[in-house]
């Protein structure tokens, strides 16, 4: 059963009425082959106006579409059963919020790290709804650092709703932890890609988010505090959520039109969530066409580069 | 010592607005009520007398206690914020920015100045939190940066005073990426050799912390200085029960091992300088 939010309510009328169709073929024998591609079309049309017409806040919810692909998803197909998972920080335990390992990408080598959501109940609190810990970003940073010493290229898939707030990772070290990352991350002597596939929330998402590319697919969003949240500051109220979105300009095209990302990975017609297979193709061919051109430069290039990109974000005035 | 008069005027308004002492003469300390002149108080560094306790001060006020004898050229001072989201909530950006400069007689929430510590050139990042509570965005981050080029140029160390309850809000993903950038620029810094020494005072919390503020080649505190990534209230919803007495403070801080000492603001400066020799790379 698929799911589907307040304003794909279009969408799910005429599949629905695809399906009806469909099984009373099954039952009458009738030929409905015609009735079914005209509904079809229209869907097609119906989804292609829809999704033109998105707003940042409904950019923000297709984000956190329930069917939508986590990255254990992502990975495990893009690898064909090669990714081998890598666990724990080597200091304290091992954060099911964060994931790592090797895997193979058409036979050459890279190092996959993201945060993992689950998909029902029992799996959200196993991840911790993709909150990772200072472990997290410690594992994370440990994996880099390995993929660093043989010269693997390093991917990160980025969706979270931010750093855990919690009592423990504070006495951790939260803070540290994502800083060190940003630190040493601007540092790494291999080729580093990061892509936001969900959510992108604040110094949770940065803390694996410094690379010599930085993508966000089409239905997501980045920025330094969650709509909901920011609502709650600034306006004192959570009913300015909307507006909030809206303010924050955080869909990949502001993030982009702001120099502040260096792409956009399209998605499939009606988003990722309504077509995994084709969203994982498309990932796949990216990361493989970006590794390519990035390994024309030498790694200590790369590092030039990263550092200089990020060292002249920022809009001010002479005064 | 024009700075001294402003910041007697600052204090004046405070006790204006409690109304509890005329004319902004007397300080009351907030922890123990002991009453002192309010020139007593600043020859005392802005402590209590009686309990120590670390009153907030401005971005001047640690350069007097920092510099010898209070000189110091300011690096990249002309500064201010553009409105780069053009972002407005209950208030536009634009005119919030032009409030605060006014009031607060800053440019934003961060000032860097370079001058002598016991005999030692260095340069100095000190954040006021008096402008839109010591938030980090663009102005915040540039200014960061030339004070790291300044340290490479003049080939001295560079020291962070850090007073700010994380990202500004109103640059969103600008103000996200100062981490980021703030630490690229750390990462010359190291390359050059050069010593970094975070100072955290009361309140280091959020973004801030997530980036500069965690990675001193030594991290210093005031004592009794809320430091943290998430707020208190925050981490308090999280897990629904009151906090531990002391959580987040400068004392659970280095207790947790993410401080190197604390130290009294009386001390600073010696100990500071003390801290600088020793890093002192070898040539
Ligand atoms: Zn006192």
């Amino acid at each position: 059963m698929r799911n589907y939010l307040d304003f794909e309510a279009p969408i799910k009328e005429l599949n629905e009425q695809i399906q009806k169709l469909k099984d009373s073929a099954v039952k009458t024998g009738v030929n409905v082959e015609n009735a079914v591609q005209e509904l079809e079309k229209a869907l097609i049309a119906k989804t292609e106006d829809l999704y033109k017409n998105m707003d940042p806040w409904q950019r923000v919810q297709l984000s956190r579409h329930p069917d939508r692909p986590y990255a254990l998803e992502y990975i495990e197909a893009m690898t064909e059963g090669t990714w081998i998972e890598l666990h724990g920080d080597r200091t304290v335990k091992d954060d099911k919020a964060m994931i790592g390992g090797f895997g193979l990408l058409n036979g050459e080598s890279v190092m996959f790290i993201g945060q993992q959501k689950g998909a029902n109940t029992k799996m959200r609190q196993y991840r911790n709804f993709g909150m990772a810990n200072p472990e997290g970003y410690r594992k994370a940073l440990r994996l880099m650092r390995l993929a660093e010493k043989f010269n693997k290229p390093i991917v990160t898939l980025i969706d979270t709703p931010g750093a855990f707030p919690g009592l423990e990772a504070e006495e951790r070290g939260q803070g540290e932890a994502i800083a060190r990352n940003l630190f040493e991350m601007m540092r790494l002597k291999v080729p580093v890609i990061c892509i936001i596939i969900g959510e992108g929330a604040s110094g949770g998402a940065l803390g694996i988010g410094i690379g010599d590319r930085v993508l966000m697919m089409e239905n997501t969003w980045y920025s330094v505090i969650s709509p909901e949240s920011c609502s709650s500051i600034l306006w004192r109220s959570w009913d300015y959520k909307v507006t909030a979105a809206s303010a924050l300009k955080l869909t990949a095209e502001d993030m982009k039109w702001n120099g502040l990302i260096d792409g956009i990975i399209r998605e499939p017609l009606g988003g990722a969530h309504a077509n995994h297979e084709q969203a994982i193709s498309i990932l796949k061919d990216v990361i493989q066409s970006t590794i390519a051109d990035l390994r024309k430069n030498s790694n200590d290039e790369l590092v030039k580069q990263r550092i200089e990109k990020f060292c002249a974000m920022g809009k001010y005035v002479e005064a | 010592m024009s700075w001294f008069k402003r910041m007697k005027k600052g204090i004046t308004t405070q006790n204006q607005e409690k109304k509890e002492i005329p004319e902004g003469l007397w300080y009351q300390c907030p922890e123990c009520k002991h009453v002192m002149t309010s020139d007593q108080h600043a020859e005392n560094d802005w402590l209590c007398e009686k309990c120590d306790y670390h009153e907030k001060i401005t971005s001047l006020n640690y350069f007097s206690i920092l510099f010898d004898e209070n000189q110091f050229s300011e690096v990249a001072a002309h500064l201010i914020s553009g409105d780069p989201l053009e972002f407005t909530d209950t208030k536009a950006y634009k005119d919030r920015i032009k409030t605060t400069i006014n009031k607060s007689g800053l440019k934003d929430a961060l000032r860097v100045g370079f001058g002598n510590i016991e005999g030692e050139k260095a340069v100095v990042a000190c954040m006021d939190f008096g402008f839109i509570g010591g938030s980090m965005g663009s102005v915040v981050g540039e200014k960061f940066a030339r004070g790291v080029d300044k340290a490479i140029e003049e080939n001295c160390p560079f020291i962070c005073i850090s007073k700010s309850g994380g990202a500004r809000m109103m640059e969103a993903g600008f103000s996200l990426m100062q981490m980021a950038k703030t630490s690229a620029k750390l990462t010359q810094l190291a390359d050059h050799q050069l010593p970094y020494v975070s100072f955290l005072t009361d309140p280091t919390t959020g973004g801030v912390t997530a980036s500069f503020a965690m990675l001193g080649d030594i991290n210093i505190a005031e004592p009794k200085a809320l430091i943290g990534f998430a707020g208190p209230r925050v981490v308090k919803e999280t897990i629904g029960k009151d906090l531990p007495e002391g959580f987040q403070s400068s004392e659970f801080v280095l207790e947790h091992g993410f401080l190197d000492y604390i130290v009294n603001r009386k001390e600073l400066k010696q100990k500071l300088a003390l801290s600088l020799k020793q890093m002192k790379a070898k040539s």
